[in-house]
């Protein structure tokens, strides 16, 4: 962890007096431990948020069948290694392809450009397993393009033609990477838009190339928020189950449900989940180890245009292409077969309750959205205020419940909340003799909250970056002048955060609106969204079906990418343009 | 906390509880549905116009039982709805299901296909047969045991090994077979495999039409459904079906289910779905949407089932298949099934 070692002054003991407010009490009992209000308030806040993460340790530690033995003499070495090669494949190939594209697209002006910024985006509103689908549906043996080569070449039969399966490990990080690389592109760009120019300037002035300031200052200086942003990828790797599943790749996932499913071990199967967990709070222990104490934020807040190197002619064509490749495989390949499927099947998929739906998913999303990025500003901004490692560790660990699969998570989170509910229950039982049921399982406050702890991780890496841009001295400057914590919050740090607060929503946001497993579990009787409309249609493997709702999921989708984008892009004043 | 306080907060709770999970006390009856909308729906919309008892679900693929089982005594739930047998025996194991006395029920299903405490009820059968290619294969009969025969290497598609369809036939086969006969069994079909396991059981047919493979596994009713889908015809048009050990002990069939929740609060309500369902009406609408066979002796099945001629079932038990499950399921892992052929 970065943060320094605190010093430890004896604070005298106060003396007893009798008219103590409480308040004094309390605010003295916590500085004489070295605490304030913010690490408090966000070690509760992230305790609350760990509730899913600590039932299904406790229930992994439930006495149950042993299941190690056999796991580690069968599957499990496979699945690990193929869990750890996902992750470092679609880590590294989304790091580099999202961190080009925003590379180019900030410091090169070309014309086209700044389409290729939001159509860059776009791929976050296509869930991966439609993607997954797509692609099989597009490249495997029964598909156009084989059956095409088939025709062409004149082989009739499976041995007669080699073709790269995509049914593997290697199409599997291809397609996690084509789905996934937005969430380091945001975070790049963010970034990126918001250096200090003086930094770049200085370097170019010492003799630096383009690509030299690139490699030698600019990467280095976003390198939390790049981090931030493979962070999810990662965790996005680990979580998914429809994916991996279609694509026939055993990862610790696959292991996972068959334990609980076919072996009805749930115990196991939140042993293995909370390995996962390790594996992943492990891998970015080690990101943030390595980072040290480096810290980079902005010199200065003066902004200014940076400086574009102009791309004429074919040079500007090339990088226009270039920027669109990305987009081209994440979004328009999936994107066409969903448009195929959804006007073959028209009739079938537009059922009633499409409309209350879609309006139900959007005010689901708007609410998870504000919250989850109101928590992150909270978070982030406590570990700043109280810098120790219970406020910073303690919203890491809560974030981490990205990393479950979204019907772990969920069960995680309906244990204890039917445990609180049932409590409830016996007590207003027992005080009014009424039966008042389970109160907050099975409501749309479970919902939220599950999306809500779900997607904490995905706001809280965005802003965490923001904020690590923001020098330190302009607390300090703030603090001299006579501003409280909260008042430079909302008067020096959230006019600078705009850019991290922007990308976060629209994560969140975007996050929220195809979320199903969880969703689909904790939801009230005759709830619908969006998602699980499309479920209902995809149930009995009907993809076709539920093309024309995939595709809706899409386009709302894009409102955000398309109303928030201006945020992100304008961190500074003159960089959109183009 | 004092006294006074808990007793000033609770008409907050129970105002809260009002905006929160409970449906409509009412006339109604809640479920928690494992079978997708599409089907269950019309079922539903049936059970309510004949007595207007007003139906609420969840639907979910996964993690219902849990949700129940968690709720525990203050569960809103009153009728389980799976979409196969081992789900309703965890719910049993889970303590999530009472057992229920119905002659109208013991009359309608048949014994192997409930449970004999009466905690769950089989509603709908399928078989799981073999898909073959009418250009290819050139016999018309066939046994599981020979789906293992070295003269298919290379040429049999099939979803994944651990996915519940598969789980129960192979539990099936450790029934019939024993526990070493069946891992001879599963090491030869996986030496068998055209690729790695992988997809539904639909494409497993498209991927006999395009030729990579000759033989399919499968569920019946997806011939139903592929019939039904134009560009899915073609697959649905190039293959036969072939029904395993129709001619000795019969071919593997399992079910989709319900059960009676432990704390159903409209149990009443909740009987009167369940002796609905396996009227004639409802077992004829399951027919019709799904093309899935009804367990009630007498309902027929729809026109296109019909066709494909009379059903042979394996009696075997579906308790057995249960208890048989998770070795089933470790065999799929200790033979590696999932890695596929080359492994």
């Amino acid at each position: 962890m970065s943060a320094a070692p605190v010093a430890k002054i004896p604070h005298p003991r106060r003396a007893p007096l009798a008219l103590v407010s409480a308040r004094a009490t309390l605010s003295g009992w916590l500085a004489g431990n070295g605490l304030s209000g913010w690490t408090l308030g966000a070690t509760i806040g992230a305790a609350t948020l760990a509730l899913p993460i600590v039932a299904i340790l406790t229930l992994a530690l439930r006495p149950s069948d042993s299941i190690w033995g056999h796991l580690v003499a069968t599957v499990l070495p496979g699945a690990v290694g193929n869990t750890l090669l996902l992750l470092l494949g679609a880590g590294s190939l989304s790091l580099i392809i999202g961190t080009s594209a925003a590379w180019l697209v900030t410091m090169y002006k070309f014309s086209g450009r700044a389409w290729a910024d939001r159509l860059l985006v776009l791929p976050l509103a296509m869930p991966a397993y439609i993607v997954a689908y797509a692609y099989v549906d597009y490249l495997d043996y029964a598909g156009p393009v084989q059956t095409q080569l088939r025709l062409l070449t004149g082989a009739t039969g499976p041995n007669d033609l080699w073709f790269p399966q995509i049914r593997s490990l290697g199409g599997a990080i291809f397609i996690f990477s084509a789905a996934l690389y937005p969430y380091v592109y945001l975070s790049a760009r963010a970034t990126f838009a918001q250096q200090s120019i003086c930094v770049l300037e200085v370097a170019r002035t010492l003799g630096r190339t383009a690509l030299g300031t690139f490699w030698s200052v600019a990467l280095p200086m976003a390198r939390p928020a790049l981090a931030a942003g493979v962070a999810l990828v990662l965790m996005e790797c680990m979580n998914d189950l429809g994916a991996v599943q279609y694509l026939g790749v055993e990862t610790l996932t696959a292991s996972i449900y068959a334990t609980w499913l076919q072996r009805g071990n749930l115990s196991g199967a939140a042993q293995i989940a909370s390995v996962a967990l390790i594996m992943i709070f492990a891998l970015l222990i080690i990101e943030r180890a390595a980072r040290g104490d480096a810290r980079s934020h902005n010199t200065t807040g003066r902004q200014r245009a940076i400086p574009f190197e102009t791309l004429p002619g074919w040079r500007g064509y090339l990088a226009l292409g270039l920027a669109l490749i990305p987009f081209v495989l994440g979004f328009v390949v999936p994107f066409l077969v969903l448009a195929k499927q959804a006007t073959a099947h028209f009739e079938a998929s537009f059922s009633a309750g499409f409309v209350a739906a879609a309006i139900n998913s959007l005010l689901l999303a708007a609410l998870t959205c504000v919250v989850a990025v109101a928590l992150a500003l909270f978070f982030g901004y406590a570990a700043r205020v109280a810098r120790g490692p219970l406020t910073s560790l303690s919203s890491r660990a809560a974030a981490l419940g990205y990393a479950l699969p979204g019907t772990v998570l969920a069960i995680g989170l309906l244990i204890p909340l039917a445990h609180i509910d049932n409590a409830m229950a016996g007590w207003i039982k027992a005080l009014t003799g009424m039966n008042a049921g389970l109160i907050l399982s099975g409501s749309l406050f479970a919902v939220t909250l599950a999306l809500v702890i779900r997607f904490l991780a995905v706001a809280l890496g965005a802003i965490d970056a923001g904020l690590g841009r923001i020098s330190l001295s302009l607390d300090a400057a703030a603090s001299t002048l006579g501003a409280s914590a909260l008042s430079a919050l909302f008067r020096v740090h959230l006019p600078l955060l705009a850019p991290a607060l922007g990308a976060a929503a629209l994560m969140v946001f975007v996050d929220a609106m195809k979320e199903l497993p969880a969703t689909l579990l904790l939801r009230p009787f005759n709830f619908e969204t969006l998602a699980t409309h499309i479920y209902g249609l995809a149930a009995a493997e009907q993809f076709e079906e539920a093309a024309l709702g995939a595709i809706t999921i899409v386009l709302i989708g894009l409102l955000p990418v398309l109303l928030l984008h201006h945020a992100i892009a304008d961190g500074r004043k003159g960089s959109s343009g183009g | 906390m004092n006294c006074r306080t808990t007793r000033a907060l609770a008409p907050l709770l129970l105002f809260v509880s009002a905006l929160g999970s409970q449906a409509g006390a009412q006339q109604a009856v809640n479920i928690y549905s494992y079978r997708e909308p599409k089907l269950i729906e019309p079922l539903l919309k049936a059970f309510s116009d004949k007595t207007g008892i007003k139906t609420n679900v969840v639907f979910a693929n996964n993690g219902l039982v849990e949700r129940l089982a968690a709720e525990g005594a203050n569960s809103p739930a009153d009728v389980l709805l799976t979409n196969e047998s081992g789900l309703l025996v965890q719910a049993v194991a889970a303590g999530a299901t009472q057992p229920v006395k119905s002659e109208a029920l013991d009359k309608a299903i048949p014994a192997a296909l409930r449970d004999p405490n009466g905690h769950w009820f089989g509603l709908t059968r399928r078989a799981r047969i073999v898909y073959a290619s009418k250009d290819r294969v050139t016999q018309d009969t066939i046994t599981y045991e020979e789906l293992a025969d070295p003269k298919w290497r290379g040429k049999i598609c099939t979803r994944s090994g651990q996915h519940t369809y598969n789980v129960a036939l192979i539990a099936s086969m450790i029934a019939h077979l024993g526990e070493v006969k069946a891992e001879a069994w599963l090491t030869g079909l996986k030496a068998n495999l055209a690729r790695k396991p992988a997809g539904g059981d639909r494409e497993q047919v498209r991927d006999v039409q395009a030729g990579l493979c000759d033989l399919a596994i499968g569920n019946t009713y997806y011939m139903v459904s592929m019939q039904k889908t134009p560009e899915q015809k073609v697959w649905a048009d190039a293959v036969k079906m072939l029904f395993p050990n129709a001619q000795d002990r019969g071919t593997h069939v399992n079910v989709s289910g319900m059960a009676l929740a432990a704390h159903a609060p409209n149990k009443a309500n909740a009987m009167a779905l369940m002796e609905f369902l396996v009227s004639t009406d409802a077992q004829k609408l399951y027919a019709e949407i799904d093309g899935e066979y009804p367990i009630v002796a007498g309902v027929p099945a729809s026109a296109i089932v019909e066709a494909w001629g009379p059903l042979k079932p394996d009696a075997l038990p579906l308790s057995k298949i249960a208890e048989l499950r998770k070795k089933a399921s470790e065999m799929v892992d200790k033979i590696r099934f999932d890695q596929g052929p080359n492994s």
